[in-house]
């Protein structure tokens, strides 16, 4: 929910307003793929690989049949591990289905300079050939530095290039925007 | 650069030079970032970009077949580019002293350099001299830091959290690097440690190092969660050090006899090569307490876990997202 006493952070959307779009995008996802046994769901980690389920769950209920759910971790697969800063810490790649071959929905929770999705997409490539690779995305908030565009967008936000975006799932979750230009 | 602000601003560890003074923090980070990146080693496609356009040599001043290739692999499986050479066939044969070899390869800029030398000191005199990372494979009687990082990930598979359990280490405990960098590392994770074996390689004094010392291994065997037995080094031994091997072998060999006495679910680990029927008979190196090929896998994931996070200074400033 809102934190009242951080001037800089803004409301993007509600818990209530990730639910239902969540249930929107899992609906588009099976309208426009068809049988959810006919495509994948691979979803970033972290918060892509909570959407993952989330969407699979969804379509699980609407559609009696749920799509194989895999997640990748992009971190040795990043261009920006040489800041000289801390390194990031790992987390796990599971791909529990045969890539070469497969139709695969990329799950992202932000789509921003589009970066993490080449990345993703170089990993996906090391397990496999897949027949195609579609993306979704529960908001996209702009400034790309990639040629990169979703195929499923629950929201797009205005956001200025500094802003934080955190998305949080479940009853208390919701979208915030953190602009670090007005905070302190 | 969004974000860079919300990062800690810590200075990086440079090197890996031993596991003295190394914080329980630290060995954690290596060890679980170690067991999430042996991932890559069972894909079909054993490479990650994560080093693309790094350089690591690695220079060994003494003979090393598994440590080397394992090194080697290692960065190879990180995308980064890998030259070696060892003392045999190098100038250092010729007279060239460490400082003027290193010298020379600082000249071709690399990032990062995995030495093994005879002399305890060698790789901390480099690390001090020289921008690049400097990994210690082993310096003279001193240190073997990944070796010990090896051998607590291989402990941690099987005993999860090293607080509280009890290690015996068998042999020549006071000429192996293993065993150093196994006692520091072991006691800072909370881990007790008893060591055995003749008066002449487990002396009192090692006392100070917090570890209890026996000089028989039917006085360790039975109550401790790993045994972990230190190979023979006939190449460090003088005559005197001890009578024979086959009399070493009947004191402190490790045999089914022995392991029976042992707790059933006890690790029997080993650094390799084994000397079959010195340090433990072929039945046990063999049998289904070993984990002993544990370890060489473990190794990989180490040394790849180390240049992960040793290795990278500024070279951009494109963020994720």
């Amino acid at each position: 929910m809102v934190d009242d006493n951080n001037a800089g952070r803004t409301l993007g959307m509600t818990a209530g307003e990730v639910q239902r779009t969540i249930r929107r995008l899992a609906i588009e996802l099976v309208e426009r793929l068809g049988d959810p046994s006919s495509f994948v769901l691979v979803g970033v980690v972290t918060g892509g690989a909570s959407l993952a389920r989330l969407l699979a769950d969804e379509i699980g209920r609407v559609e009696h049949c749920c799509p194989t759910v895999g997640s990748v971790d992009i971190t040795l697969y990043r261009d920006d591990l040489y800041t000289g800063l801390e390194k990031p810490v790992l987390g796990d790649t599971e791909l529990p289905f045969e890539v070469g071959g497969a139709g695969i929905v990329l799950v992202d929770d932000v789509l921003f300079t589009g970066r993490t999705v080449r990345a993703a997409l170089e990993e996906l490539w090391d397990y496999g050939r897949p027949a195609w690779i579609k993306l979704a995305v529960l908001v996209d908030r702009g400034h790309r530095e990639l040629p990169i565009a979703a195929d499923f967008v629950g929201r797009c936000l205005a956001t200025d290039r500094s802003d934080r975006v955190h998305v949080h799932f479940g009853d208390n979750g919701g979208v915030h925007i953190d602009s670090t230009a007005e905070a302190g | 650069m969004p974000g860079a602000e919300r990062r800690p601003a810590r200075r990086r560890r440079k090197d890996m030079l031993g596991l003295r003074g190394v914080t329980r923090e630290e060995i954690t980070q290596i060890l679980e970032t170690a067991a999430r990146i042996r991932a890559v080693n069972r894909r079909k496609v054993k490479k990650v970009p994560t080093l693309r356009g790094r350089t690591v040599v690695s220079a060994f001043f003494e003979n090393s077949t598994r440590t080397r290739m394992s090194f080697d692999l290692a960065a190879k499986r990180l995308s980064a580019d890998v030259l070696g050479f060892s003392a045999s066939s190098s100038s250092t044969r010729k007279g060239e002293t460490l400082m003027d070899t290193a010298r020379n390869i600082d000249a071709w800029r690399p990032d990062a350099l995995i030495i093994r030398h005879p002399c305890a000191g060698a790789p901390h005199m480099l690390a001090k001299a020289f921008p690049w990372s400097v990994i210690n494979a082993g310096d003279g009687i001193h240190e073997h830091p990944t070796q010990a990082l090896l051998d607590m990930l291989t402990m941690r598979d099987h005993l999860g959290e090293l607080d509280g359990k009890r290690v015996a280490i068998v042999g020549d405990v006071l000429h192996s690097r293993v065993a150093r960098s196994n006692i520091f590392g072991l006691r800072t994770m909370g881990a007790q440690v008893v060591v055995a074996g003749p008066g002449t390689m487990c002396p009192r004094k090692l006392e100070s190092l917090g570890v209890e010392v026996r000089h028989r291994i039917d006085e360790v065997v039975e109550d401790v969660d790993v045994i972990m037995m230190l190979r023979i080094q006939r190449e460090r031994l003088g005559r005197a050090m001890m009578t024979g091997v086959a009399e070493y072998a009947g004191l402190y060999g490790l045999d089914t006899d022995r392991l029976a006495r042992a707790r059933p679910d006890v690790l029997v680990m080993h650094p390799g090569p084994i000397n079959r029927g010195v340090e433990m008979t072929p039945d046990v190196a063999d049998g289904d307490r070993s984990v002993v090929l544990e370890q060489v896998s473990n190794g990989l994931a180490v040394r790849m876990a180390l240049l992960y996070l040793l290795l990278g200074e500024e070279s951009g400033d494109a963020r994720n997202g």
